[in-house]
């Protein structure tokens, strides 16, 4: 059932509304005790000077002055990224002042020249009382999460290794046999990978995916492209050798930037339900693998990815909201039963070819997807509350 | 007729009622402007939100809306437990939209990482005289233990004569009828409905339509079809309250119990083939219906209403062969809409009538009528290309109340 009432008002909307009320109540001076409650914060345009990194909790003031030549923001974040606080559109050479209500712990004040991007960061920590972390099992999740992201990157490595070198022989048929295998992990933890912008239109960009002005004969490389060759010319050129040696640069240079992402609880769960929107818009609709028809085995990987982000959630979206993980739970099995019949041995990913799936079989399999879809779109409330 | 006030005509006025002199302004204004409307229907405020509680579900002798999305749906879970709840959810979201309220805790100012409960396109519209009407198809009681509550009356429906039927646009174990003055609150109530549907039902098929073709309001003007003749002349009216006992509620004699305060629906997805209609002489087509153009009045006389001489009609002239006197009386409430879903890859319009009947029977109904209409001359233009059948449960008494309780309390 879809959650409703003000239960589900999560902690983010409290701060902030918290903050809001501070901010229209907060304009008379304070007295001359809550300095140490006042941060002052200088922005340019390549820097973000804060005046301390401790202040006590509870009612915080920024002093902000932009002395860069940029329009800027500031933010206080929560480690995960979490807004607390924003100001927006603080023009250069001006001043402006925000409050907020923080509870104990770390925190980050961004600030955002441009107003683009991740911004310049400082760490900073509101002390006393009991510092209000995150829960525990949140960051034990994140650092379950983050080793999984990692280890699919190295497990894919030797399997695109085989890949590439079946292409760099000439062989065809063994480049075919070894093209699927060497997208799993990639597919399992795609929006992690898609998060690195720069390597995923390398290696997992579709012909039509390709930007304006880019020419396909020179500017497509990575899996589909070798794919398209495979399949659809069934031969190897040295173009394609040379391009099979790229994909493995690219998936090392993946390698060694995954561990680097940016995971939270939150992006987790989006993570899960975007796996679930790449399954919807891309393999049921067979256009992911339009030569290889190999679309059900990304689909299993894309599901596996979605179900280790969901279980290692689990245990607090189950206090948070009961009901949700049973649906979930429900449904994932559900997917991962239909998707059972189309491999004869459940220990292999050896998939029918998605040409061979029909019309009514397609329409179960969106079926089930969009039955997970959906409670899976809350579940990232439900952790975060 | 008076051409009066200000306003300029609505779209939907010149759309609808072509040259029979222009009915102005109320229904694009929203309804505020009180209008002298000669030959109008008298119809409340385009705007406002029509009751969703009573004995009988609304939509079916409400005023007809403007616009229609019609969804049919299958049911994907076993449990029951779980259609039941989703009745109720349902429920509870469909008494909120058709009073002009957003679903759930509405479209924005919830938790910012969760989707919000509502889809937001109907954000700022007026209720529109939505209406929601539910409806059980035949298959849905080869399910959750149902065989012994399916009504008599709703049977499958025979084969008829020049049927062309899309599987993929016929049949559903329940459907959705959603009517609104304004298109956009329409396809917001299904798409909200199919949405929190996910897991339990999926839509099979559905249907949006355009503009009206059948009034039940009296002293109405008679909407157009797309073949540009009234039809439809003497269709059941919401306040003949005799008639709609006699021929559109379930009684409590008919059995199941469940019924009693329903309605069996009819829809029938018929195209029309518009370029071939409109290269018929016009002598052709005003005899292939046995009316006039103009007026729509019966073949030789003066009035669209007056009482047609069947006999003075062509024998398989429409109006002839769809008459009460020539069924044994069959009589049924019409709700139909035109449709135009595109092109048909052949430079033709993908263009004709949702039918949508509402009756008390459908073996004394639609089907004795639509045999008769086997020798229909309009055949040659028209093909029914979809179908399905749906016993409408009685109304959602109050805020308690659900979408078939009385089926799903009395049986378990």
């Amino acid at each position: 059932m879809r959650s409703a009432g003000p239960a589900g008002l999560s902690l983010v909307t409290a701060v902030a509304t918290a903050a809001v009320l501070a901010a229209v109540s907060g304009c008379t001076e304070k007295g001359a005790g809550d300095d140490d409650r006042v941060v002052t914060v200088t922005a340019t345009d390549d820097s973000c000077e804060v005046s301390t990194k401790e202040f006590p909790a509870g009612h915080v003031e920024l002093a902000i002055e932009n002395k860069g030549s940029k329009v800027t923001e500031v933010y206080i974040l929560f480690p995960d990224d979490r807004v607390v606080t924003e100001r927006e559109n603080i023009g250069p050479g001006t001043k402006q002042r925000v409050t907020a209500e923080v509870k104990p712990g770390d925190y980050r004040i961004a600030c955002k020249p441009g107003m683009r991007g991740k911004g310049i960061r400082q760490d900073v920590r509101a002390t006393g009382g009991k510092a209000a972390q995150r829960d525990p099992r949140l960051d034990k999740a994140v650092a379950a999460y983050r080793a999984y992201v990692q280890a699919q990157a190295d497990e894919t490595l030797p399997k695109a290794r085989e890949f590439a070198k079946a292409v760099e022989d000439g062989d065809v048929e063994a480049a075919k046999k070894a093209y699927a295998p060497s997208r799993i992990g990639w597919e399992r933890t795609e929006p992690v990978a898609e998060s690195f912008g720069d390597i995923d239109p390398k290696v997992d960009v579709r012909e039509d995916g390709l930007e304006d002005g880019q020419d396909p004969a020179t500017d497509w490389t990575g899996w589909h492209r070798l794919e398209k060759a495979l399949w659809q010319d069934g031969k190897i050129g040295d173009r394609e050798k040379e391009l099979a040696g790229r994909l493995i640069t690219d998936l090392e240079d993946w390698q060694k930037r995954v561990g680097t992402a940016d995971i939270t609880p939150t992006s987790m769960a989006n993570g899960a339900k975007e796996l679930l929107d790449e399954v919807a818009t891309g393999k049921v609709t067979g256009e992911e693998e339009r030569y290889s028809h190999t679309d059900l085995v990304d689909f299993k990987a894309n599901v596996e990815g979605a179900e280790t982000s969901y279980a290692l959630l689990q245990p607090v979206a189950r206090e948070n909201d009961p009901a949700l993980v049973k649906e979930l739970d429900r449904q994932f099995a559900a997917l991962g039963t239909l998707l059972d019949r189309y491999r004869p041995d459940t220990t292999s990913y050896d998939f029918v070819s998605y040409d061979k799936v029909g019309k009514a079989d397609r329409k179960e399999l969106s079926d089930a997807v969009n039955a997970l879809a959906e409670p899976l779109s809350r579940l990232a409330a439900a952790v975060a509350k | 007729m008076t051409e009066s006030t200000s306003q300029a005509p609505s779209r939907r006025s010149l759309l609808g009622w072509g040259g029979a002199g222009l009915a102005l302004g109320a229904a694009a204004a929203g309804g505020a402007a009180a209008v002298a409307r000669t030959g109008d229907e008298p119809r409340s405020d385009a705007g406002a939100a029509v009751e969703f509680h009573g004995p009988h579900q609304a939509g079916i002798a409400t005023p007809v809306q403007d616009r229609l999305h019609f969804a049919a749906f299958d049911v994907t879970t076993e449990d029951r437990a779980a259609f039941v709840e989703l009745l109720k959810e349902w429920t509870v979201a469909a008494r909120r939209m058709t009073a002009g309220r957003a679903v759930g805790d509405g479209a924005y100012g919830g938790p910012a990482e969760a989707p919000p409960d509502d889809t937001g396109e109907a954000l700022g519209l007026k209720p529109s005289r939505l209406t929601l009407t539910v409806g059980f198809g035949p298959s849905l009681f080869g399910r959750f233990g149902l065989a012994g509550q399916r009504p008599d009356a709703l049977v499958e429906l025979p084969k008829f004569a020049g049927d062309n039927l899309d599987r993929d646009r016929s049949g559903g174990d329940l459907c959705v009828q959603a009517c609104a003055d304004d298109p956009q609150v329409a396809v917001h109530a299904i798409r909200n409905l199919a949405r929190i549907g996910f897991g339990r039902v999926v839509v099979r098929w559905s249907q949006l339509g355009f503009g009206k073709t059948s009034s039940t309001t009296p002293d109405a003007q008679t909407p157009r079809n797309l073949f540009g003749f009234k039809d439809g002349t003497r269709n059941i009216s919401g306040t003949e309250k005799d008639r709609l006992e006699k021929f559109v509620w379930a009684g409590e004699k008919d059995g199941p119990a469940w019924m009693a305060g329903g309605s069996y629906l009819v829809a029938r997805r018929i195209r029309m083939h518009i370029e071939t209609w409109d290269r018929t002489s016009l002598q052709e087509q005003e005899d292939i219906f046995g009316r006039d153009k103009g007026e729509g009045a019966p073949v030789g006389k003066a009035k669209e209403r007056d009482e047609p001489f069947l006999k003075a009609m062509k024998p398989d002239a429409h109006v002839r062969l769809a008459h009460p006197d020539t069924n044994a009386g069959a009589t049924i409430l019409r709700r139909g809409y035109s449709f135009t879903d595109g092109t048909d890859g052949l430079g033709r319009l993908d263009a004709g009538l949702f039918f949508l009947a509402f009756q008390r029977d459908p073996r004394t109904g639609f089907i004795p009528i639509q045999r008769s209409l086997a020798r229909d001359s309009l055949n040659e233009y028209i093909q029914h290309v979809g179908s399905a059948v749906f016993a409408v449960p009685p109304g959602v008494r109050d805020q308690d109340d659900w979408w078939g309780r009385t089926l799903f309390s009395e049986e378990a």
